[in-house]
């Protein structure tokens, strides 16, 4: 993560100034604690009203699938949770459509509505931002 | 530190906050209420049920202006800012709402 | 801007997908066992030197050596201590940590 950065550049948005963040997110949901992590970052950042955008690639694309059931795996099922960011005001998300096809998925199998980006589209947009917190 | 309601004990966390979720009932939460020194009315569950609503479809507690936010959307602009809410909860709504709701503490509220 | 890789190419596909998202004229730093990218005579050796005609690739100096590897460093990667990684991350306006 880029936290060094982060922490510093944060203490100068009080001054109301708006910079672009960008989440990356790359791990599959239940496996490793970065999925959840970073949804917590995301939901407790969304109140200094900055211009927030999430990724999806590789295998972050798997936190957005439908149908997670954890019951059996007594984990909490998070992924209804992407469904409450459009009332955090956090409405720009997107997935590399390269790592969703080659997971066999489509736009339907997600949770959310999302827009989709060639890796090249999703490399502009990391470049063009002020802060990237990587997970 | 336990909460005990109708002869039945409760395991809370140290701010009072609910352990487990599925424990909840509506006893509960006026017993919560009662040791904050507030009378819970209509207007007080109106909020408590929205929260557990919420809970259930996004599995979150809400931040307060996004709560705010939803609440204007659902019960109109009367009850959808934070004057109203903070004189039914002034402890803070989402904070002191969540509790009696037997939700975890609003993520990112300190 | 920068990225940085911190694992094994022959383990994760974090360098290749760093190497696909880096654009020209942006630097690469490849740090713990990252630094087993930089190396001459891997699966990936020949796809880090066609990257280093548009990005420079940094390796972290400590980590190569702590694996051993001071000799087989691919020539053109630049080689650098902490002060360095300090002044890479300082240098560009933001950094992606492929993790």
């Amino acid at each position: 993560m880029s936290e060094t950065t982060g922490g510093v550049e944060m203490q100068e948005d009080v001054s109301g100034v708006v910079k672009k963040f960008l989440y990356v997110n790359r791990k599959a949901p239940y496996g490793t604690i970065y999925a959840l992590e970073s949804l917590e970052v995301v939901l407790i950042a969304a109140a200094f009203d900055q211009d927030v955008s999430l990724v999806f690639l590789d295998d972050g694309v798997y936190q957005l699938v439908k149908g997670q059931h954890t019951k059996t795996i007594d984990v909490k099922n998070f992924s209804p949770t992407y469904r409450a960011l459009e009332g955090y005001d956090i409405e720009k998300l997107y997935v590399e459509k390269e790592s969703l096809a080659a997971r066999g998925l489509t736009p339907e199998d997600l949770i959310v509505p999302v827009t989709l980006l060639s890796a090249a589209e999703m490399s502009d947009l990391m470049d063009g931002q002020d802060i990237v917190l990587s997970f | 530190m336990p909460i005990v309601v109708n002869g039945q004990s409760y395991e809370t966390d140290e701010e009072g906050y609910l352990t487990n979720r599925t424990d909840w009932n509506e006893d509960l939460a006026k017993e919560m209420a009662k040791v904050d020194n507030c009378n819970l009315t209509e207007n007080h569950w109106e909020v408590i049920n929205f929260l557990r609503e919420y809970y259930e479809e996004y599995q979150i507690a809400p931040a307060v202006r996004v709560l705010t936010k939803a609440i204007g959307k659902k019960l109109g602009p009367d009850k959808g800012n934070s004057k109203y809410l903070y004189e039914l909860f002034p402890y803070g709504p989402a904070k002191q709402a969540c509790k009696y709701a037997g939700l975890p503490k609003p993520t990112g509220c300190v | 801007m920068l990225h940085t890789v911190n694992k094994s190419p022959m383990e994760r596909n974090t360098l290749e997908r760093c190497l696909q998202y880096a654009k020209k004229g942006s630097a690469i730093l490849l740090i713990e066992d990252g630094v087993y990218g930089a190396l001459k005579g891997t699966t990936v050796t020949d796809k880090v030197r066609k990257a280093m005609k548009d990005v420079t690739i940094y390796a972290l100096y400590p980590d190569i050596e702590a694996r051993g590897m001071q000799d087989r460093a691919i020539d053109g990667i630049k080689l650098v201590d902490y002060g360095g990684f300090v002044d890479l991350v300082a240098e560009h306006r933001n950094v992606q940590s492929w993790l």
